[in-house]
């Protein structure tokens, strides 16, 4: 159904998953989110935002991992039709 | 060809993305492998972790049940604890007269006994009867909410609040195992995995009170903040004042946390990442009895190993006289006019310098050198107790300063080791020392300064 | 001694590690419910069959790539200190990630044990694990066990004690990465082989060299070169 819509993680809603497309990260950092399975390709779920709104906590490969919006926002991904 | 000149061809031939292709090359084969050998005969998903989740890091709920939490924690572990302190307190003196006994049978010299007994035996059942009820409680309780999963949901909660001051929200974690003892604590600061917020987490854990303060905090506080209380009220009272210490501790924390990100560990935050595992009922008789069995048998041990020399050290120190005054009297002569300033005394500032190797033997080392120069009372109950610090000039100020500069002093020894140890640095290790004792000193400077000048005592 | 063996255990923060090392050594060793809880490295016995076999607690980790130090001391134990057999402990309900760090392992040695443990609550949850398939496909040992409730271990036990009288062989099925990197592989890996002997898995030294791990490094320099003069 018409052109991707890729969203930056950070803009995600609770409910929402997204296929990650691109990681605009370097270093360590890069290479953590890898190892969690932040990979392209990877589904992620939008779980919930901390009672302050920040960090998000992101379903991703079966388990659930909070990443600041300092991170978040720096993941791309196309946003998937609910029920994937 | 030395490994050197292969690693740099290695990375002449390599190329950005190379990692990123393992990894998730790496994944794929995960996921092939999750495919082919695992089926979903159910498409329930962990439910349970969700619901709870929704009311634990709920923005309504979440940060009054953290407090409830805490102030729940804290008052088992007092109230809980008096009983068999004083039932432990009572049991150790009734042997003591019994011992005493023994060396006048034995025609025992006095100064033997007065070490043994008076010195050694007094100073580590101090310790055992203080501190062994409230840590008989306060691990496995703890551990409890850290093996169902509780405490990853702390660090989601107050990240943002951390982030503020440019630390990471794990260090509500490794702050959280400084309520148990700060060298474990320092070691458990590697969670963090950003060198940056990790140093914030190391510098600033001792503010914290460890199980070996929480003794002198809570005698001190049931003494003479909730003095005109009884029962009940009495432990809710110190539970409230105990509460306002650990507050005012998180408060320095974030404070010192600020300032250091602000000058000595300036930089971005860096990255951050944390795991929520789900909710798992922990068995609750092993982790009862474990963490009783490993944590708090070991700390104990570890206390009385430094305890026995130390009370031994005081007892000499205190009887050993040069002319008419002893080394220890002379020490604490030193000392005393710079700890009346601070609203303290010499014995205090003596004891806590005595103390430097653990924090659990501050309390019977001032109370051995208070003991050594008037009468020998012996210590059955907290009433006799509070005649010994009244008869020193005690107030509340008095023990209000005691308690602030035990919640701010510098590290205990075992600490500062394991600081030097994980930082490599002395730089850190002295910085870890010296923020802490200038904090400590300052604070009750000021408060006492206050109170005298305005004249509120 | 002959009948000793050294047995260390690796996996996933969160995934029962602690309580397979608790439960099956008795040694009085606390464990948490946070990622990296395990610090330093607690070590316990345990007598099977007239052996022996010392149980070493690694840090838990996600990766092996040393991106922290629990990364480093877990990697530099399972590749330098070469364990008898390396277990690998995997959590039943996250699999996916798991065997990210298994894979890794796979690459680095050979007598490894894969462990999947909380087989009892990933049934509850309706997961059905084919560990017969998973062994075919990943060739060493594949075992489901429940560490809380101390199912499975007889068959842990025996196979462990298998793999060290030699009565099973262990063959990784190797790790097969895109030509383009397959090809630099073959460049680099014979020097490395030269450098290294047999002593650690050339090929893995090799992809490391290719993803620019120092540390590695600093550690094959420190610990091996020296030693050629």
């Amino acid at each position: 159904m018409g052109k991707p819509n890729i969203i930056k993680l950070v803009q995600g809603e609770k409910g929402n998953t997204i296929k990650i497309t691109s990681l605009n990260l370097e270093g360590v950092m890069r290479r953590r989110l890898l190892d969690l399975g932040f990979v392209v390709g990877a589904h992620v779920e939008v779980i919930r935002k901390s009672p302050l709104g920040d960090p998000i906590a992101y379903r991703v490969s079966q388990t659930t991992i909070a990443l600041r919006k300092e991170e978040s926002s720096r993941i791309e991904g196309e946003l998937l039709p609910n029920g994937e | 060809m030395s490994i050197q000149d292969l690693y740099t061809e290695a990375q002449a031939l390599s190329t950005a993305e190379l990692r990123d292709d393992v990894v998730q090359h790496l994944y794929e084969r995960s996921h092939k492998l999750c495919h082919e050998g695992i089926s979903y005969t159910k498409t329930k998903r962990d439910t349970r972790t969700e619901k709870l989740d929704a009311i634990f890091t709920s923005p309504i709920f979440g940060f009054p049940i953290m407090i409830v939490m805490l102030g729940v924690l804290f008052y088992l572990t007092i109230a809980g604890a008096n009983i068999p302190s004083s039932i432990l307190a009572e049991f150790f003196g009734f042997l003591e007269g019994y011992l005493t006994s023994l060396f006048t049978y034995l025609h025992a010299p006095d100064w033997l006994h007065g070490m043994l007994v008076l010195g050694l035996y007094r100073g580590t059942t101090w310790v055992i009867s203080v501190m062994l009820p409230p840590m008989a409680i306060f691990f496995p309780a703890f551990s409890l909410l850290e093996n169902y999963g509780y405490l990853p949901r702390v660090a989601f909660n107050m990240d943002r609040l951390f982030k503020r001051v440019g630390a990471h929200g794990k260090q509500s974690l490794t702050m959280a195992m400084g309520f148990g003892c700060n060298a474990a604590a320092v070691i458990s600061t590697r969670i963090i995995e950003s060198p940056r917020e990790r140093m914030l987490a190391i510098l600033t854990n001792n503010f914290v009170p460890c199980n070996g303060r929480w003794g002198t905090l809570i005698v001190l506080a049931s003494l003479f903040m909730a003095a005109n209380f009884t029962g009940g009220i009495k432990s809710l009272v110190t539970t409230g004042v105990i509460v306002g210490i650990v507050l005012f501790g998180i408060i320095v924390t974030f404070f010192v946390s600020w300032v250091l990100s602000k000058t000595a560990l300036k930089g971005i935050p860096t990255h951050y990442t944390l795991e929520m595992p789900p909710y798992r009922k922990p068995k609750i008789f092993d982790t009862v009895i474990r963490s009783s069995l490993t944590k708090s048998w070991s700390v104990l041990v570890r206390a009385v190993k430094v305890a026995a020399p130390a009370a031994i050290l005081t007892w000499v120190f205190a009887n050993i006289y040069i002319g008419d005054t002893s080394i220890l009297m002379y020490a604490v002569e030193f000392l005393d006019p710079f700890g009346k300033m601070l609203g303290l005394d010499g014995y205090i500032l003596m004891a806590f310098i005595l103390g430097l190797p653990a924090n659990e033997i501050v309390l019977p080392i001032l109370l051995m050198g208070y003991l050594s120069t008037g009468s020998l009372t012996e210590v059955d109950n907290l009433v006799d107790l509070k005649q010994i610090f009244l008869d020193h000039g005690w107030t509340w100020l008095t023990a209000l300063n005691m308690m602030l500069f035990s919640l701010l002093h510098y590290p205990c020894g075992t600490t500062l080791l394991n600081i030097y140890k994980e930082t490599k640095s002395k730089k850190w290790t002295f910085l870890a020392f010296a923020i802490p004792t200038v904090l400590a000193i300052l604070v009750p400077l000021i408060i006492t300064q206050t109170v005298r000048m305005f004249d509120l005592m | 001694m002959v009948n000793e063996y050294r047995i260390a255990l690796a996996g996933n923060p969160n995934t029962g590690k602690s309580t397979l090392f608790n439960a099956l050594t008795g040694l009085r060793q606390h464990t948490g419910n946070w990622a990296g809880k395990t610090v330093s490295l607690a070590q316990g016995n345990v007598e099977y069959k007239h052996k022996t076999f010392h149980l070493i607690d690694l840090p838990g980790t996600y990766s092996l790539f040393s991106n922290s130090t629990d990364e480093e001391v877990a990697r530099n134990y399972i590749v330098f200190e070469k364990p008898d057999v390396t277990l690998v402990v995997l959590d039943a309900t996250s699999l996916e990630r798991n065997f990210n760090l298994a894979l890794q392992v796979l690459e680095m040695t050979k007598n490894v044990v894969i462990c999947i443990n909380l087989i009892d609550v990933a049934e509850q949850q309706g997961i059905q694990i084919n560990e017969r398939l998973l062994t075919n496909r990943l060739g060493v040992p594949v075992i489901k066990i429940s560490a809380r409730n101390k199912k499975g271990f007889p068959l842990l036990l025996d196979t462990i004690d298998r793999i060290v009288t030699g009565a099973i062989e262990c063959n990784p099925a190797p790790m097969t990465y895109p030509p383009m990197i397959e090809d630099k592989i073959k460049l680099i890996e014979p020097k490395v082989r030269e450098l290294v002997g047999n002593e650690i898995s050339s090929r893995w030294v090799s992809l490391r060299l290719l993803d620019g791990d120092e540390t590695l490094l600093n550690e094959i320099s420190k610990r091996l070169v020296p030693e050629e003069g």
